[in-house]
């Protein structure tokens, strides 16, 4: 694995109202390039408050995040050109309804990386076959399962062409039967060398694709490591008996 | 009684022609009914485009300002709303016909194009509203489109524009159309700046014939069109707007 570090966080706190609610309360870490990191911890532990600070959806309290090199937390630093880097996919699909599923994939790269329809639409067909779904281009959002939501949901940030993809809890929201059309999709981007942050409670996952998992819990990283030893040989109380609960 | 039906159709021919041709007397109705419509469409416009930039800055400021660190753009943002309230307060809480008379008497007082003062001032006036309108359609729209358009790297305001202003207004318009249609009706009180409206049209007609049902009648069918054929023209582009939730 290369030791090329992609995003690093330094002392990353996040509070909420005020202070009374520290959701992120020290967090140092690093995601280095090609590698695949799972985030896996009990509700409320910070989580998702940690993935959406690594894109400034949440702007952190205190501490800095850089991103291949440059300081994002820095106020002078134009978010927006990384984020273009950064591909998020969420809980909740937020595919844009009133377009169809060709434009939601093909509306970022035309409007900011200045791509031509015909070229926009290639590479949205491209990765559209590749899930199998080259035959709903021109559906609307409404009209798709939530596995195919995802899954549309996924490859239109791969349209921006991302050094990285941030997922959001991606299957959390789906009935249990289209959990694995979207976690193939996954491990598919995974294999392809793909740089990934996933907070997710699927623990197979994390197992069969992580190359390392944090646990969190209270806002803070407990423990991270391999996948084999962290879920075989578990250090901490606290990880002990989040594993005898969910696996 | 046949012979009586068409007594009535006799008499009611003559008065037509006695009102509407004889001096060609329609050429009122005619002119108001442009001028009803220029200042219509064109405080419309401007109301759309006072309304939507007060409905950002205000929707900008309720979804945000809690979240944002301190510093010059959040100053700015509070500064923009404390503005945009005042505005909508001092619009909502006076009578249309009075701001309408402030401008001709006392802010536009040197403009001589009176249709330029009602358009000022009754799309100043239907900014207003309209910008309530699209406030809660941008409210309405759930915060997880914002945070799909933002991770995509679209700025703030392309976020605005692609994204949640097409849903938005989608989700309006059915109460924009009525805003549309209080607006046409309401444009009747530019009789009080000494405009020739449709409805002053139709009030100088009763002057000049004495006969008050036939002009007035005629004004309401005028109106009463008008609003049918906006209505069944919104309800065709709701329609179309509606495709994409099948």
């Amino acid at each position: 694995m290369s030791t090329d570090v992609l995003i690093e966080t330094v002392n990353l706190k996040k509070y909420f109202q005020k202070g009374e609610i520290k959701a992120l309360d020290g967090i140092n870490s690093q995601v280095h390039r090609g590698e695949v990191v799972v985030v896996v911890g009990p509700s409320g532990s910070g989580k998702s408050t940690f993935l959406r600070c690594l894109n400034l959806l949440e702007i952190p309290t205190e501490g800095t995040i850089s991103f291949e090199g440059v300081g994002i937390t820095n106020p002078k630093t134009n978010i927006n050109i990384h984020r273009q880097k950064m591909g998020m996919v969420f809980q909740h699909f937020n595919l844009f309804p009133h377009m169809t599923v060709l434009k939601n994939m093909t509306i970022a790269p035309m409007k900011l990386l200045g791509k031509s329809k015909e070229e926009a639409n290639r590479k949205a067909f491209e990765l559209l076959e590749r899930i199998g779904l080259s035959d709903r281009a021109n559906a609307y959002p409404s009209q798709l399962s939530g596995g195919q939501k995802q899954r549309v949901a996924i490859i239109r940030a791969l349209c921006m062409n991302p050094d990285v993809m941030l997922f959001d809890e991606p299957t959390s929201s789906l009935d249990p039967e289209m959990v694995g059309e979207v976690l193939d999709v996954m491990k598919q981007l995974a294999k392809d060398g793909m740089t990934m942050v996933v907070v997710t409670h699927e623990m197979g996952f994390a197992r069969e694709v992580g190359t390392r998992v944090f646990f969190m819990d209270y806002g803070k990283i407990v423990e991270e490591n391999s996948p084999e030893e962290l879920f075989t040989s578990p250090k901490s109380e606290r990880l002990k008996s989040f594993l005898a609960k969910v696996i | 009684m046949l012979s009586r039906l068409s007594e009535w159709f006799v008499n009611f021919r003559n008065d037509f022609i006695r009102i509407f041709i004889v001096d060609n007397r329609w050429r009122y109705l005619w002119n108001g009914l442009g001028v009803t419509l220029t200042i219509t469409l064109f405080s419309l416009l401007m109301g759309l485009v006072i309304g939507i930039i007060v409905a950002i800055l205000r929707a900008s400021h309720d979804k945000n300002v809690n979240s944002m660190r301190p510093g010059p753009g959040r100053a700015l943002i509070k500064t923009t709303n404390r503005i945009c309230k005042i505005y909508l307060t001092v619009i909502r809480g006076t009578p249309l016909v009075l701001q309408l008379l402030i401008f001709w008497l006392v802010i536009m007082v040197s403009v001589r194009d009176i249709v330029l003062i009602a358009i000022v001032g009754v799309g100043i006036n239907a900014g207003a509203y309209i910008a309530e309108i699209f406030r809660s359609g941008i409210m309405s729209i759930d915060s997880g489109q914002f945070e799909a358009g933002r991770s995509l790297g679209f700025n703030y305001v392309q976020t605005m524009w692609h994204i949640i202003l097409p849903q938005a207004f989608k989700n309006v318009l059915p109460t924009l159309a009525n805003e549309f249609i209080v607006l046409l009706k309401e444009t009747a009180v530019v009789g009080y700046i000494s405009l020739q409206d449709l409805t002053n049209a139709g009030h100088i007609i009763v002057g000049r014939t004495f006969n008050a049902m036939m002009p007035l009648f005629a004004v309401a069918i005028i109106y009463l069109v008008m609003v049918m054929f906006f209505t069944w023209l919104v309800g065709i582009l709701e329609r179309r707007l509606r495709s994409s939730e099948h």
